[in-house]
């Protein structure tokens, strides 16, 4: 279907069933029981599962296809937030203008980047992204403030000139007058489910996104990009040039980062220079490798993974872990609380760390590798179970 | 001209400071060929060893002095550190005051701990592994440890100070034979500087004049034939990490006074001290300790006034600008040996 | 007129003149065995004709064009293959994969932006690198992970991988390094049936007098950078001087 095989449209399916019914399917216990701090259907923190998830994609077709890794992918979105913000002051708040302005200066900045950045390969490259990302970020603190507003962030004034805005045109982020951050809610006996404009705005860009992956990954240009990980000696002595392939994976990549980017100022009309900074770019890593490296869905995976946890474990406190230990001896239930108390709430980077430390040292697929291995646990014993009952009738 | 000293003098500690991280990150380098981005860690906890050291030697006990009153006219409690109580007054006061100093003796044995358990625990599995492996799972020990550092001790910076006899500042444009108070340098950053000088000088002087350091100079530059001549080079490779983590961390004690530790200072120095390292060269220790100086001082130059209004923002982006110049011309850094991460 | 024309080539490593005069002819639709004892240069020259190394004297044309200054992968382009000393696959590809890589680059060029289509309704590139595996005899190995294979296999996927690129000149450097016997007889009997049926010239660089006396039509002695002799396998087996230059070395 749509030129895809059997089991890409399968996951094709699996994503657009995941994104369209998050709002349900994140929402799994009633509001007013104790699990409701569990759940995950919110807007603004599906509209980031959805976000973070285009930026790992389009990282991983840059890290996961071609091996090289970019630590200043942060700079693209960056640069597709304030392409956003600036459509928003000048015409007006329709984010059509603003997303196609975003994916394009992401581009021209991905192109001048990568063109000079991948003369090197290796850490020489990882240390050339950065090093462009760290000035970009600078940069945008300090002498650009005319066109970032420094610390402030740029946003919106009354006094911009906004030429296109109408009389009646809604003064918040809008497609054609869907209203980003308007949601309708349906209430269905304990349940309360979101259904958020902006977020499904978001969600059909990713499953677009995604599809564009998934035929990026099939195509010969994709093979090209495995080949220049697997052995970039052959790649040039089959008479292949690895250097425009490389170059236009970077930029393509930095394209998604620069949408993602303009969809994080299409949800909240804000544009900050933090967003460029490098931890930044070390976030959208870290989401690539956690999901999978080089897998068609990991990179989703591995940013919802990381978005929700950080919700949920930034939320807990001491009380709720009382609640949940209040079963122990008295003792004991401080004790563990104590020992729980740096994981959470603010902890929450130490958990992440340790995390990510984990993955890179006993899982290096990430948890697609997780899945199939379980699924191989599984399925083993299967088939351990077969061969027995078979061999049993020959005794 | 005094400005132009004044420039070189504000851009040698931070020099000094980018220098001894990246002589630690290149060390490693060149003899365990892994990519340390957990180094700026290191270099935070040796600043937070100063903290440490200098919280424990003012715990006090606390008495009440009849004799006195609080404002209230209760009896006063009168806080008495234990050192103090131990060996005098007058002794446990220049303790308290000479706590910074006192923690490099106080640190190097941690530091060489901390050292020892990272690499038998942690990058030793990972020498056979790529790069980016490398890269990421130090920077995930980073966030590790830069996280407990900030649970433990907070989120805000922590003022420490430097010995009183070493607070002020000298002027040093009258000893050069300018007017007074042209060129002023706070003692500190000029100790700061020496004591860097003399860290610099005593690895150096260990790698060159030492049996073990001529080992571990013949394994830097070729590993396979030394471990073929039975000499058991990884062990000597352990003992080196434990010194790039004491250098890291000394440079990190002696820092405190200059700026307030705070849990992300490693951080912020490691993406530098990277930059530095690709500078001066993958794996050339002198090439290292140049590229500090030079783009410690180069920083400082671009924040004067009279640059800064020729070009604007130049002091925010000098350092990466000259990094990405002197990667595209001179691939292997200033004083880069051939063959050092490239495919 | 050969279709390989090295004049006057020299290259020189610091104090080392590793090559000096070095002046070759390998004339098309010929099997051409460069030898030589260690440290005479083959690999060095091999390295000067592939664009890997550029010398510091003389020319080489291939097919009556300069390859001087161009990169690999643009001498490739002009039809020159090589296969190395230990295979260069795509260790993390599928065989298949492996295989239609150089049929794409011989199709598309050295760079073509095809990032929507399927690579497997390419009809054209499926069935030749189908073809070419049968010939290979691993058309059963297709979905196999290039990784996995035999040193032995690796090696006939390679110079599968380069006769796919139908290039006019094949080089290789010591194909048969570090093999079995049985392995070295295989490769030598595909070597022979590539050289017999297809319309292709071979360069090889080789150490195993088995090996080049199978296989080749011309030799050319090589010692210490510079050519000794070129002649046909027969005189060059009774010359007394590449005996001299062979004894030198083990005596």
């Amino acid at each position: 279907m749509l030129g895809m095989n059997k089991k890409d449209t399968a996951l094709m399916i699996v994503v657009a069933i995941l994104a369209l019914g998050a709002p349900i399917l994140l929402n799994p216990f009633p509001t007013e029981s104790a699990m409701a701090q569990f759940n995950a259907g919110y807007p603004d923190l599906m509209q980031r599962f959805a976000i973070f998830g285009i930026f790992a994609i389009g990282f991983n077709i840059l890290f996961g296809l071609t091996g090289y890794l970019s630590f200043g992918h942060a700079a693209f979105l960056g640069v597709g937030s304030y392409s956003v913000v600036w459509m928003y002051k000048l015409l007006d708040y329709n984010v059509i203008w603003g997303l196609p302005l975003a994916i394009a200066t992401a581009g021209i900045f991905a192109l001048l980047i990568g063109f000079i950045s991948l003369r090197r390969s290796g850490i020489y490259f990882s240390i050339l992204t950065l090093a462009f990302a760290q000035m970009s970020f600078n940069l945008a603190y300090s002498v650009l403030t005319p066109i970032t507003n420094g610390e402030t962030g740029l946003q919106v004034y009354t006094e911009d000139p906004q030429v296109l805005l109408g009389a009646n045109e809604a003064n918040a982020p809008h497609l054609f007058g869907l209203v980003m951050n308007q949601s309708s809610k349906l209430s269905m006996g304990g349940w309360e489910f979101t259904f958020n404009n902006g977020y499904y705005f978001c969600a059909v860009i990713l499953m677009l996104m995604f599809y564009l992956a998934i035929r990026i990954f099939r195509s010969p240009f994709g093979m090209m990009l495995r080949a220049i990980k697997s052995n970039n000696t052959r790649m040039a002595y089959t008479g292949l040039n690895p250097r425009p392939y490389a170059l236009a994976a970077f930029v393509i990549s930095g394209m998604y980062a620069g949408l993602a980017g303009g969809l994080m100022a299409a949800m909240d009309p804000l544009a900050g220079a933090e967003r460029m900074q490098w931890t930044a770019s070390g976030e959208v890593v870290l989401m690539t490798i956690l999901g999978g490296t080089g897998t068609l869905i990991g990179p989703v995976l591995g940013a919802g993974f990381i978005k929700y946890f950080e919700n949920i474990f930034s939320k807990i406190n001491d009380n709720i872990l009382h609640g949940w230990f209040s079963f122990l001896p008295d003792g004991l239930e401080d004790f563990v609380v104590f020992i729980i108390h740096p994981f959470i709430g603010k902890g929450w980077h130490l958990t992440l760390g340790i995390l990510f430390m984990l993955v890179v040292i006993f899982l290096p697929g990430g948890l697609v590798e997780g899945g199939q291995r379980i699924k191989k646990l599984i399925t083993s014993k299967k088939d351990d179970d077969s061969n027995t009952a078979k061999t049993e009738p020959a005794e | 001209m005094d400005a132009i000293i004044l420039q070189i003098l504000n851009g040698l500690d931070k020099g000094s400071a980018y220098a001894l991280i990246a002589l630690g990150l290149t060390l490693i380098f060149g003899t365990l060929g892994v990519v340390n981005f957990a180094h700026g860690a290191l270099f935070m906890i040796g600043a937070f060893c100063a903290v440490t050291l200098s919280k424990i030697l003012s715990i006090s006990f606390e008495t009440i002095d009849p004799t006195q009153q609080d404002f209230l006219g209760n009896p006063l409690v009168v806080k008495t550190p234990y050192v103090h109580a131990w060996f005098g007054p007058e002794f446990g006061a220049s303790l308290i005051d000479w706590a910074v100093p006192l923690s490099i003796l106080f640190s190097i044995p941690i530091m060489i701990g901390i050292g020892f358990i990272m690499e038998r625990g942690l990058i030793k599995h990972f020498y056979k592994r790529e790069h980016a492996d490398q890269i990421l799972v130090t920077f995930g020990l980073a966030i590790v440890l830069q996280e407990l550092v900030k649970y433990f001790f907070g989120a805000n910076p922590i003022p420490t100070g430097a010995p009183d006899a070493l607070t002020g500042a000298f002027d040093f444009g009258v000893f050069l034979g300018f007017d007074a108070n042209t060129v002023i340098y706070p003692y500190w950053r000029l100790v700061y500087f020496f004591f860097s000088a003399l860290v610099i000088g005593g690895v150096f002087a260990f790698l060159q004049f030492t049996t073990f350091g001529m080992v571990v100079r013949a394994g830097m530059a070729d590993r396979e034939t030394v471990g073929l001549l039975g000499i058991n080079i990884d062990r000597r490779f352990t003992i080196m990490f434990g010194i790039a983590a004491a250098v890291a961390g000394l440079a990190g004690v002696m820092y405190a006074p200059i700026n307030s530790p705070n849990y992300h200072m490693g951080m912020d120095f490691l993406v530098l001290s990277f930059v530095v390292v690709v500078v001066g060269g993958m794996g050339s220790l002198p090439g290292a300790v140049a590229a500090g100086f030079l783009l410690g001082v180069l920083e400082s130059f671009a924040s004067m006034n009279e640059v800064k209004s020729l070009l604007p923002g130049i002091d925010q982006i000098i350092i990466y600008l000259v990094a990405i110049i002197i990667l595209l011309t001179r691939p292997r850094g200033l004083m880069g040996r051939k063959g050092v991460m490239e495919e | 007129m050969g279709i390989l024309e090295v004049k006057d080539v020299g290259k020189r490593f610091g104090g080392l003149q590793a090559l000096s005069d070095v002046n070759l002819s390998v004339k098309e639709n010929t099997v051409h065995a460069i030898i030589g004892p260690n440290g005479a240069g083959k690999s060095t020259l091999l390295n000067c004709l592939v664009g890997k190394l550029i010398p510091d004297t003389g020319s080489v044309m291939f097919d009556g064009q300069s390859v001087l200054g161009r990169k690999p992968y643009e001498i490739n382009q002009m039809g020159i293959s090589r296969v190395f000393q230990t295979p260069e696959i795509f260790a993390d590809l599928s065989v298949m994969e492996n295989m239609m890589i150089p049929c794409f680059a011989k199709r598309d060029g050295s760079f073509r932006m095809h990032a929507i289509e399927n690579m497997h309704n390419e009809k054209d590139i499926v069935e030749k690198a189908e073809a070419m595996l049968e010939d290979m005899n691993m058309a059963d190995k297709k979905e196999m992970h290039a990784a996995s294979m035999s040193r032995g296999d690796k090696r006939r996927l390679e110079i599968g991988m380069c006769l796919a690129q139908e290039p006019r000149l094949l080089l290789l450097d010591e194909p048969t390094a570090g093999m079995a016997r049985a392995d070295t007889n295989n490769t030598i009997d595909l070597l022979k049936q590539i050289a017999d049926e297809r319309d292709i010239t071979i360069a090889i660089i080789e150490h195993d007098m088995h090996v080049v006396f199978s296989l080749a039509n011309r030799i050319t002695v090589l010692a210490q950078g510079t050519p000794l002799v070129e002649d046909d396998p027969e005189n060059i087996r009774g010359n007394p001087k590449v005996r001299e230059a062979y004894l030198g070395e083990t005596a």
